[in-house]
């Protein structure tokens, strides 16, 4: 028994930003089941919460991946529509009337493949001009933010596309033992990223470039290809929202996700990435996307509140996750110097 | 300043690129050069180089803000809503929503001062937070404009008739609040010390405050001026549109950014003129409206400006950089 007390104390002293988020995770679903409880422990609730939650988790995690990094990925939302648009213009060429089941199948999925292909693309642009030509990640992908959003806008003449075949919105939408497909999806891409970020080389060497990149470039390791795997990785991650995007709408639209940036940014922050690089974790991040989606749900609930105090609420919630941790960062420092 | 230093300023290549673009629009269309051009273009130039002015002195002090056209919404939309018929002076609309945006920046200004956050994410947080309360404390939609302020929109003061089309452009009054506006950024950026001290928390925060600059006055002014004059220029856009248009300030904040990079001012601080950030938006300006002009779809545009962004910020990175070798190859000879 005694061991496993000392493993818990090392966890909860290891981790404290986990502790305090499973604290209010708790805090949460209690204050959710209690109000609204008939409708927020419902089958069917958490049903849709687990088909929304996906599409912004994957920006959410794409975003803290560029913000570990000590970078920011402001066009994530962009390269996930502009992967949507390019489905939505490719699937009707390629399925035609004519075609069997199984080959619409197969055409659905290259278009996702290629949606992929677009993502790395795009992020491998990112990450060559912030780490190769040297322009700061906020400006290299705010330029790229207005360059993806624009091509979207071309690609679909800034009108909504729709009218795709039917094997596309069943497979994203399809339910495994009662799970939604995409949750599976969300859960691989988390579990990767997040061994990756904690158990890898690369991991470590992200970590160290957060931390500092002019140690990193003086330890002999390769700065611009690190910044590219990063941003590529964030890429991924944004395409396949943008299939998820895609798939639950049976719809494709330019400013589709036009939200999500402040949102990504406001969970990756309170998951425990530092703003400023080379802190937190993925699991952190896992349960504030859970944290924001039960929030966001629960709202949902009361008819007569508007779908825009939600904007003051994600804002309003960004500046005092940040006031805290910078509060409890002083509270640490001050209680190591006494030591 | 010398001749050599004028041909190798940014200013300088940014003017010429933007005399080139005007006399290529003018040789393939034939339309630029006409006074109803340049009238509508000032037109659409006016709102976002007043902008320009607020977020280049927080680009000077390195940070961004993007909280600006919400700022600006808010306060117009408060003003014109719920002050509409109160006040019989126009100056009153204005000099409330300059207090509203005021107060708003002054909250920017705090967190931002006070904690040292990276202002991006905090203006994208209070960004959120305006527009919410807009839309949804105040329920805001598209509005007619009141008559006091109607009138201010009508004021002109010329207008301009193209024989070719018959298209008529009235100058607005407001063309010459935005010369003052130019001149006092010039001003306090140039001949003050509060202007210095802008530059000097942009170079390197720590040594400005060794050098006896107060950081956190200094920051706390900027973003309360960035906050006032959007509050002004968001009812001064109401009266050039003769309507109230809650929400199509939005996405605003990436033009006046691009604007004000493209016109030499670094994003990393320490550098940029008022001149330099005004060829900028003149730059962007002529280059979004001259599409039509050049016979390609308006749809492009945001490509372009994507394209405008990247280039005009890798220029200055890869000046940087072979700066930076310069000086290391430099002290290494010493």
């Amino acid at each position: 028994m005694g061991t496993t007390n000392i493993k818990i104390k090392d966890f909860l002293n290891g981790d404290k930003n986990m502790t305090r988020l499973l604290i209010v995770f708790a805090a949460v679903f209690a204050l959710c089941s209690l109000t609204k409880g008939s409708m927020f422990l419902s089958t069917s609730n958490f049903q849709s919460m687990g088909k929304q939650f996906p599409e912004f988790g994957l920006l959410s995690i794409g975003m803290a991946l560029a913000l570990f990094t000590g970078g920011i990925d402001l066009s994530i939302v962009y390269i996930a529509t502009l992967s949507s648009v390019i489905i939505a213009r490719l699937l009707p060429l390629m399925v035609t009337e004519t075609a069997t089941d199984g080959t619409a199948y197969m055409m659905v999925i290259v278009c996702f493949i290629l949606a992929i292909a677009v993502g790395i693309i795009c992020g491998m642009l990112n990450g060559f001009i912030i780490s190769k030509v040297g322009i700061p990640p906020i400006l290299a992908t705010l330029g790229t933010q207005a360059l993806f959003q624009g091509f979207a806008i071309v690609i679909t003449g800034g009108s909504t596309i729709s009218g795709f075949p039917i094997q596309l919105s069943t497979m994203v939408n399809k339910l495994v033992f009662g799970i939604p497909v995409t949750v599976i999806v969300f859960i691989i891409c988390a579990i990767v990223v997040g061994f990756i970020l904690a158990r890898t080389t690369l991991g470590r060497q992200l970590r160290m470039l957060g931390t500092n990149p002019k140690a990193t470039e003086y330890t002999g390791l390769n700065n611009v290809k690190l910044t590219m795997t990063s941003y590529m990785m964030s890429g991924i991650l944004a395409s396949i929202a943008g299939i998820i995007m895609i798939g639950r709408f049976n719809s494709a639209k330019a400013d589709y996700g036009a939200s999500y940036t402040m949102q990504a940014i406001l969970i990756a922050v309170m998951g425990g990435i530092d703003p400023n690089g080379g802190k937190g974790n993925i699991q952190g991040v896992a349960i504030a996307i859970i944290i924001i989606q039960m929030v966001s749900s629960w709202l949902n609930m009361f008819e007569n509140v508007s779908n825009f105090y939600r904007q003051i609420i994600w804002g309003g919630l960004l500046i005092f996750i940040l006031i805290f941790n910078y509060v409890i960062n002083v509270r640490e420092k001050k209680a190591a110097m006494k030591k | 300043m010398n001749t050599k230093r004028i041909l190798h300023s940014t200013e300088f290549y940014i003017a010429i690129i933007a005399a080139l673009f005007c006399m290529i629009v003018q040789i393939k269309s034939g339309q630029f050069f006409t006074g109803n051009n340049i009238v509508d273009l000032l037109r659409s130039f006016t709102i976002p180089a007043m902008f320009c002015l607020g977020e280049m002195m927080i680009l000077i002090s390195g940070n961004t803000d993007v909280s600006f056209p919400a700022i600006a919404s808010v306060s117009m939309y408060v003003v014109c809503t719920v002050f509409d018929g109160v006040f019989t002076n126009p100056l009153m609309f204005f000099l409330m929503a300059m207090l509203i945006g005021l107060a708003l920046g002054a909250i920017n200004g705090i967190i931002i001062a006070y904690f040292k956050f990276p202002a991006l994410i905090v203006t994208l947080g209070t960004s959120s937070l305006c527009f919410g309360i807009m839309q949804g404390v105040f329920n805001s939609k598209e509005e007619p404009l009141g008559e006091v302020l109607y009138r201010v929109g009508e004021m002109k003061l010329f207008s301009v008739t193209n024989p070719q089309s018959g298209l008529t452009s009235d100058m607005p009054v407001l063309v010459l609040a935005m010369a003052a506006l130019f001149v006092l950024g010039w001003f306090i950026l140039n001949k003050t010390m509060l202007g210095r001290g802008i530059y000097a928390i942009g170079g390197d925060a720590i040594a400005a405050e060794r050098a006896g600059f107060n950081v956190f006055a200094t920051q706390m002014f900027i973003y309360c001026f960035s906050g006032c004059m959007a509050g002004m220029i968001g009812v001064m856009r109401a009266t050039m549109m003769l309507a109230v248009h809650p929400n199509n300030l939005e996405g605003m904040e990436m033009t006046v950014i691009a604007a004000c990079v493209l016109g030499g001012v670094r994003i990393t601080g320490g550098k940029g003129t008022v001149i330099g950030a005004i060829l900028g938006m003149v730059l962007m300006t002529v280059i979004s409206n001259s599409l039509i002009l050049l016979g390609i779809s308006t749809q492009w545009q945001k490509v372009f400006t994507g394209i405008i962004i990247i280039i005009g910020t890798a220029v200055s990175a890869i000046q940087t950089k072979k700066n930076e070798k310069k000086l290391a190859v430099k002290m290494a000879a010493a």
